[in-house]
């Protein structure tokens, strides 16, 4: 069976709650079936409402929402046979987890042994076998969030939303929860839409990502090309860290350009700059630039170190370069590491295709 | 394992559980001291009227502290089937010729007369004779007041006086149920047509019942409302729920009377939009459709403050939950919201029913004679009759049924489920 590149369809969507403010522009995003897929960004940015109106229980204000080529806008929340996770859980406090999972088949009137198989079989998956009878208060957060991804899944609906499901969880069992729900997804193959604001979530479990601000999807990448090839500076900035310099393109050709900055003039790779005279905010992770540098580089500067963060995996250096004392150098915690001491002078080399020249901040 | 059954000792070798006591004590008796006031309070306002109330209720020494001398005569009395011995008649005369001098031989015969009709006839008669001191001492005094009057001769006279030898009665209790002690002791039925206390027992709980199902019924969009409206429209909803209660009572029923009345701006809008001909104007007001609305009207916050306490803390994703698991917006009403509103409904319900069943100026004011409760009997003897034994009796009667109301809800709900606020 081959898959459909458009299960989920954004066709041109708008949203405006109150008439004057569009929450989300224009909105056009097509999801392949079984994919796995985050909508990520600050708060504010309409990635919530994008959900809640594939969800059903917002409707766009412009535009159409298909589902498997159908039209959905018109169809109410209970008929669309979406699985939800909400941000809280949203258990029923008053039903026992067995409860809680039936519920979704219950009102689908299916037969009781029928119940008992897929209830049994849905807490399995989320390895909770013998918590049927428990109350969702009796259960710790972890465990609640299993049943609630438990119970969207046990009608076996075509798409799954997520609404930041794991945004209440502390670290250790985020990233765990993380691992758990994109291995459900792996195994059962459903067309997962996952909302987040938290990057790491989003580049740990999706096969793509489309970068939310202001209303408009601004990248739409899988992970690795999210990070290692943001198209404008708010996906550079939002994902990962990355340093900065603002400057002026003083000279393009193909595939380098010329940015001069306030005093002095660095290589970069030219991505949404097209010719000389233009504003440019070159941007460059802290990994790529390299401590004095064994092979030869196309640009190599000194610069002074102003602080040193030791952060176990690695250290962070923080230093004065370019006339910027805000420039972050990431270096591994190796044996042969050499010593980095504050207020020394360190040479810095990177080379100009990764620090890209995106739009001006 | 060994901890639990050892002893632990601070570092200074004191048991634990001594110098836990110990650093707690203080606490205690701050707390204690600063809940006394309260508790003083309660217990002068709260506990002693109702036992005071009680001991009224149940009061029937007056007789007995007037003949004493009959009921120590009345012991060696031992043939109920007969008239009683001389001593009796001796000692019946002697404790009225104190009454006499005391002037207090009128309340007598009135409180006899309530256990016997006809008593205060032959009373009077001995009264008189004792006035003219017809009553030779020295002789059978027995035969003396026999032919005073016929009903002297009447061993079911004697048997009354007997009757209210005991201090204490529980004959205002059985009054208020329509019953009474009859002469041969047994329990009875007053006639049927002058049961009214049962009526109006009746009424009180169908009138509170219909009040908490109206108010339920309307508060519950309300709080529903309150609850999820925007905070800017909430508030407002707020007060217009509050209003009621920063209105005297007496103002809101007298509006109601205004609205309700047959010339009334209600009935004047029915005939208006030609609901109901002008000659043919329907009474809304001085039976029970006036106690109702009012009632339903005043009572409303009572039912809307609980409901809108719990509803405001049920998660809105959890509708959006039941929808999305494909619950049509019925079923997730009433299988997920519903339920989880029940505390409050206990709560409002019970609020409301508690405060309707004791309700007393709206039905006197625009109940007229089909609209009042028992509330407004109870206040007719404080008042009118002056019988406060029986008014105590009928309170106390009101209190056991809502102490009967809440144990019945708490076997059925829980009381611990109950959320006020």
């Amino acid at each position: 069976m081959s898959k459909n590149p458009e299960f989920v369809k954004f066709d041109k969507v708008d949203k405006s709650y109150d008439g004057k403010v569009l929450v989300v522009k224009d909105l056009q995003l097509d999801i392949a079936e079984g994919e796995f897929i985050t909508m990520l960004g600050p708060s504010g940015s309409g990635k919530t409402t994008c959900l809640m109106m594939l969800a059903g229980f917002e409707t766009p204000t412009h535009g159409e929402i298909l589902l498997d080529g159908n039209i959905i806008s018109n169809i109410p929340p209970h008929k669309r046979g979406i699985g939800m996770v909400f941000q809280n859980y949203a258990l029923f406090p008053h039903m026992t987890v067995y409860e809680n999972l039936a519920f979704p088949l219950r009102v689908r009137k299916v037969e009781k042994d029928e119940i008992d198989k897929k209830v049994d079989k849905a807490l399995s998956m989320v390895s909770l076998n013998g918590f049927e009878t428990r109350m969702p208060a009796q259960l710790s957060g972890g465990q609640q969030q299993r049943v609630a991804v438990a119970r969207a899944l046990v009608f076996d609906p075509a798409v799954v939303l997520m609404d930041e499901p794991l945004g209440a969880l502390d670290k250790n069992l985020r990233e765990s929860m993380q691992y758990e729900i994109k291995h459900i997804h792996e195994s059962i193959g459903v067309t997962v839409v996952y909302v987040t604001h938290d990057q790491s979530e989003a580049l740990t479990m999706s096969n793509r990502i489309a970068v939310f601000n202001d209303g408009k999807v601004q990248q739409l990448s899988n992970p690795a090309e999210l990070y290692e090839k943001p198209v404008n500076s708010f996906v550079a900035e939002f994902i990962g860290e990355n340093n900065t310099f603002n400057g002026e393109i003083i000279d393009i050709d193909k595939d380098k350009c010329k940015v001069k900055l306030a005093n002095s003039e660095i290589l970069a790779n030219p991505i949404s700059v097209k010719s000389k005279g233009e504003k440019t905010t070159v941007s460059l992770r802290p990994e790529r630039a390299l401590i004095n540098p064994s092979e030869k580089m196309d640009n190599m500067f000194t610069g002074k170190i102003e602080e040193v963060i030791y952060h176990g995996d690695h250290t962070r250096v923080r230093l004065n370069l370019l006339g910027s004392s805000e420039f972050i150098l990431k270096v591994p915690n190796s044996t042969s590491n050499l010593e980095l001491k504050v207020s020394q002078d360190i040479n810095i080399g990177w080379n100009s295709v990764d620090a890209r020249a995106l739009d001006p901040k | 394992m060994s901890s639990e059954t050892k002893q632990i000792l601070t570092t200074d070798g004191i048991p634990l559980e001594v110098s836990l006591k110990k650093a707690e004590k203080k606490n205690k008796i701050k707390a204690f001291l600063l809940v006394a006031p309260l508790l003083l309070f309660l217990v002068i306002t709260y506990i002693f009227p109702i036992g005071d109330m009680f001991m009224r209720s149940v009061d029937d020494r007056m007789v007995t502290n007037m003949l004493p001398k009959t009921f120590k005569a009345m012991e060696k009395w031992e043939n109920l089937e007969e008239l009683p011995p001389e001593e009796v008649y001796r000692g019946f005369y002697e404790d009225y010729k104190v009454l006499v001098e005391k002037q207090e031989h009128g309340k007598l015969g009135q409180r006899l007369n309530k256990e016997k009709n006809g008593f205060n006839t032959i009373t009077k008669r001995l009264f008189r004779q004792i006035k003219r001191n017809k009553i030779d001492e020295s002789i059978s005094i027995k035969e003396q007041i026999n032919k005073i009057h016929k009903r002297w001769r009447n061993v079911e006279f004697w048997l009354a006086i007997k009757r209210t030898a005991p201090p204490y009665t529980m004959a205002k209790y059985l009054k208020g149920m329509d019953m009474y002690v009859a002469s041969d002791g047994s329990i009875a039925q007053v006639e049927q047509d002058r049961r009214i206390h049962r009526i109006l027992w009746l009424r009180t709980l169908e009138i509170a019942f219909f009040v908490t199902l109206f108010s339920f019924f309307m508060g519950y969009p309300i709080a529903h409302l309150l609850a999820t409206l925007p905070m800017k429209y909430s508030n407002l909803l707020m007060i217009c729920v509050l209003l009621p209660f920063w209105t005297s009572l007496l103002v809101r029923t007298a509006s109601w009377m205004i609205l309700l009345q047959q010339q009334g701006v209600v009935n004047d809008f029915f005939v208006m939009i030609g609901l109901v001909g002008d000659d043919n104007r329907p009474e809304m007001m001085y039976n029970k459709v006036g106690t109702y609305v009012a009632m339903t009207q005043i009572l409303l916050p009572f039912m809307v403050l609980p409901l809108y306490s719990v509803m405001k803390t049920i998660s809105p994703s959890l509708m959006r939950a039941g929808k999305s698991l494909g619950g049509t917006p019925f079923v997730a009403f009433w299988k997920v919201y519903f339920p989880l509103t029940i505390p409050g409904i206990g709560a409002g319900c019970l609020l409301v029913f508690i405060l309707a069943i004791g309700y007393y100026i709206t039905p006197a004011l625009v109940g007229g004679a089909s609209g009042t409760l028992i509330s407004n009997q109870i206040a007719f003897h404080m008042k009118t009759t002056l019988d406060w034994s029986f008014a105590s009796a009928m309170g106390l009667m009101l209190l056991t049924g809502v102490l009967v109301i809440y144990w019945i809800y708490n076997k059925l709900v829980g009381v611990d489920n109950i959320k006020l606020g």
